[in-house]
């Protein structure tokens, strides 16, 4: 090979990890990218039948379009962190249904007040069973539901704000 | 008042560290004497600057002054004292001051101890050190400000993490970082050399006490650190192929190819654009080791302020670094001029042997850490890489290693055959073999060869003593007075390739290991491995800022007391966290080991371990560690070169 070449192997492979490194960080802004994450048995598989105070599965399927489902709780704190998120995915447009997990309707409503409602649409499962057939690790989790009622998408923990793009992108608002 | 000193200290520092940067290199670059001359002054300037900055935040932890960020995050007013010195680098805005103070005190120490260097070189060190402090030194002031005031301060701190409040985790960091950051050192005198275009025997005498240096810190600070993860952890393991673990272990292992490279530039003048890019790639794994780890890409028990946007800023930092000097040995690599040719079978041969195998086992580490990441990336697979792999891969690489290492230092430069070398190592061999058919009693096949492959490290490293002092082929006393007369460097490549085989001993010895858990009442007795473990009774205890349950535990064997263990479990009280503490007695050769476990209607789950040769493990970290010391102790490395163009001296054989 040529000995000038050789020399840049180096520079070559730094270059190369180095933009792999910027694409992961990008990613985890986004939430397009999380290295900690277990993926969800539930993607690209039907939604699984559930019937709470507020929607059920019938509801989601009958929607024919895109769905957001944010599980939340008025005592979880992370989920503060995703309230502005939340918020602006509201205002774009995008159809996003909460349930509040292992909560109380009446601290659930005052959550609601005290930092604004994104929700279409709000269902109470107060046991935690449907958290449990969804295999929700902890709360806030976000799941994307396409027109036919095939989970597409899910991201553990706070939304962060670089995914509201790419989420309404999804959902075509 | 003391944060903003330390504040002002901290952009005191960057002003020093941005003049120190750009007079000294512009000043050689013109050959400007007065503009290097400006290079030590500087150099400490900014080290004393850092320091008074570093002192200031101690003294804000010290002082339990909330209204630091810093402090009200990590700090408690019930922490002991220790921890709150020591969480001056526990934190994570504390610890990147911490950083950069060292990296200061590097230039610092070039300029104190370089005095016999050429003013050209010194400068251009000392200028390569500057512009890559000054980064990060912008990044501690800019993105991670560790005098931040939080208004209104609140009435006590958050208190640290409870498993770092721990005096081998205090001292871990300093070492560690040490480590890293020395290896500074030798990469400014390569990005020099670059600079310069030129290098030659005496540029390997120059940069290979500073790559022993950083050596010695990084091997204790890997080893302080795999301690730690042993007794305060409390699994009983001592490594477990984290990536962070990997991070540091990975400019450790160049670095040992550095310091073996470096001797081949020294006494051959070879192998020099290796050496370069060795010393770059070293600097490299531990600015990526640093940094990478903060940025919430590497998945490990190491946790930091995750913050991506911080990650790219640093990406940056480490592209200009990294890139900036990689691009230069691109340019100007080739001016360094080829390689002198030798032949295969010589003490460069063996050198070059071992940098391709340790380089070989870096490659294997860093794919198999990065692997999970980049298949995350690619194609979204979620795999994680374990020890199987590691084991897998690395065992077959570190086998010729350890069968080289007892070869090499008894073949003579330029040319040597191997068949004498080997005639003058049968002794070991017959010690090796008979350790390894001896352990296969209680072993399985591979740690009983491990165990056969540490003897042949141990004794092979003593025979090259052995035959420097031409044991038993002359009178004893003429023996003696050569023994005294051996450069300390020989003791040093001794013990550090002895220290490796003690290490290893502990590793395949903790295939012996035992361990029980056990559900049990006071009073009761449990035996495992040939002791009796009474558990006595279980009382409380109260700790400055935790509530402890105690077990207190006798164990004895054949009736006779061997140590009382008194293992605890502690809630902390701000971090609303437990702990468990677990207590071991030690003779330096096995482990008693115990654990308290949860409590279940008066009875206690002890787990208990008996972990034979287990202390061999970090022993020999410390024979390394020493070796390295005593080479640097050796006096060739600190007489002064008078003339650069100096030729290795006839009949100089030994490294």
């Amino acid at each position: 090979m040529n000995r000038r070449a050789l020399l840049a192997v180096p520079l070559g492979a730094a270059v190369l990890g180095g933009g792999a490194f910027f694409a992961m960080l990008k990613g985890l802004e986004k939430g397009t990218f999380d290295p900690r994450g277990v993926p969800s048995q539930l993607i690209d598989k039907p939604l699984p039948e559930f019937l709470l105070p507020g929607f059920s599965r019938a509801d989601v399927v009958a929607q024919k379009k895109p769905v957001v489902i944010n599980f939340f709780a008025s005592w979880c704190v992370p989920c503060l962190d995703e309230a502005d998120t939340l918020m602006k995915l509201h205002q774009r447009g995008v159809n996003l249904w909460g349930i509040a997990y292992k909560d109380k309707a009446a601290q659930t409503t005052q959550f609601l007040q005290r930092h604004g409602n994104p929700y279409g649409r709000m269902a109470m499962d107060d046991k935690g069973l449907v958290g449990i057939d969804w295999g929700i690790t902890g709360v806030p989790e976000t799941y994307l539901i396409d027109a036919n009622g095939i989970v597409r998408w899910r991201f553990v923990g706070p939304l962060p704000d670089g995914a509201v793009d790419g989420l309404a992108k999804m959902v075509g608002a | 008042m003391i944060a903003e000193l330390g504040h002002f200290g901290l952009a005191l520092a960057i002003a020093f560290a941005i003049a120190q940067a750009i007079l000294p290199l512009w000043g050689a670059h013109r050959g400007e004497t007065r503009l290097m001359q400006a290079a030590p002054a500087l150099a400490n300037g900014q080290a004393m600057a850092l320091t008074v900055s570093f002192a200031c935040l101690i003294w804000a932890s010290v002082a339990d002054d909330f209204s630091v960020m810093n402090v009200a995050e990590n700090s408690h007013t019930l922490k002991p004292l220790l921890y709150k010195i020591t969480g001056a680098w526990g934190s994570h805005e504390g610890s990147i001051l911490f950083w950069c103070l060292i990296l200061a005190w590097c230039g610092a120490a070039v300029a104190l101890f370089g005095n016999n260097l050429p003013a050209a070189l010194r400068a251009r060190v000392i200028g390569v050190l500057a512009l890559s402090a000054c980064g990060f030194e912008l990044f501690a002031l800019l993105e991670s400000d560790p005098f931040m005031r939080l208004w209104p301060p609140p009435e006590n701190g958050r208190d640290m993490n409870p498993l770092l409040q721990d005096p081998g985790l205090a001292f871990h960091p300093p070492m560690l970082y040490a480590g890293y950051v020395g290896f500074a050192i030798p990469f400014a005198f390569a990005v020099a050399a670059l600079l310069e275009g030129r290098m030659d025997a005496s540029w390997g005498r120059w940069v290979r006490p500073w790559t022993l240096g950083a050596w010695c810190c990084l091997t204790g600070g890997i080893a302080l650190g795999s301690w730690w993860s042993y007794y305060v952890l409390g699994w009983g393991g001592f490594w477990f192929w984290d990536p962070v673990e990997n991070a540091s272990l990975l400019p450790w292992l160049t670095g040992t190819a550095l310091l073996h490279c470096a001797i081949v530039v020294e006494k051959r003048e070879a192998l020099k654009i290796w050496t370069v890019l060795l010393a770059i790639g070293t600097f490299a794994f531990s600015l990526s080791g640093t940094f990478l780890v903060r940025s919430g890409i590497l998945n490990s028990v190491h946790s930091f302020a995750n913050d991506p946007a911080r990650g790219v800023f640093i990406l940056g930092l480490l592209g200009l670094v990294i890139g900036g000097s990689l691009l230069l040995f691109l340019i100007r690599a080739p001016l360094l001029g080829a390689s002198g040719v030798f032949a295969p079978v010589s003490r460069e041969g063996a050198l070059v042997l071992n940098n391709i195998l340790l380089c070989s086992i870096t490659a294997v580490v860093a794919t198999g850490t990065s692997y999970p990441l980049f298949a995350d990336l690619l194609g979204g697979m979620k795999i994680s890489v374990g020890p199987p792999f590691y084991n897998a891969t690395v065992l077959p690489l570190a086998a010729p290693l350890f069968i080289a290492m007892a070869i090499g230092p008894l073949l003579s430069w330029k040319r040597a055959s191997l068949v004498p070398a080997l005639m003058k190592l049968w002794w070991v061999a017959l010690i090796a073999l008979l350790v390894g058919g001896f352990c296969l009693y209680g072993m399985t096949a591979l740690p009983a060869v491990f165990m056969a492959a540490a003897a042949w490290m141990i004794c092979g490293a003593l025979a090259d003593i052995v035959e420097r002092t031409k044991l038993f082929r002359v009178s004893l006393g003429n023996s003696f007075s050569r023994l005294i007369n051996l450069p300390m460097s020989a003791f040093g490549t001794t013990l550090g390739h002895a220290g490796l085989g003690v290490t290893i001993i502990g590793i395949a010895g903790m295939s012996l290991a035992t361990q029980e858990v056990v559900l049990v009442h006071p009073g009761e007795t449990v035996n495992l491995a040939g002791y009796q473990w009474t558990l006595n009774g279980l009382s409380d205890a109260k700790g400055s800022n935790y509530n402890a349950r105690v077990a207190t535990i006798t164990v004895k064997q054949d009736g006779e007391l061997i140590t009382v263990l008194a293992p605890e479990r502690r809630a902390f009280t701000t971090q609303t966290m437990t702990t468990t503490e677990a207590k071991i007695h030690t003779n330096l050769v096995r482990d008693l080991y115990a654990v308290l476990g949860e409590e279940r209607d008066g009875a206690a789950v002890l787990r208990l371990h008996d972990n034979t040769m287990a202390p061999l493990i970090w022993l020999g970290a410390l024979v390394m560690g020493m070796g390295g010391l005593c080479s640097l102790l050796d006096r060739r490395l600190r007489v002064s070169v008078p003339t650069r163009a100096a030729s290795v001296p006839a009949g100089a054989k030994k490294a």
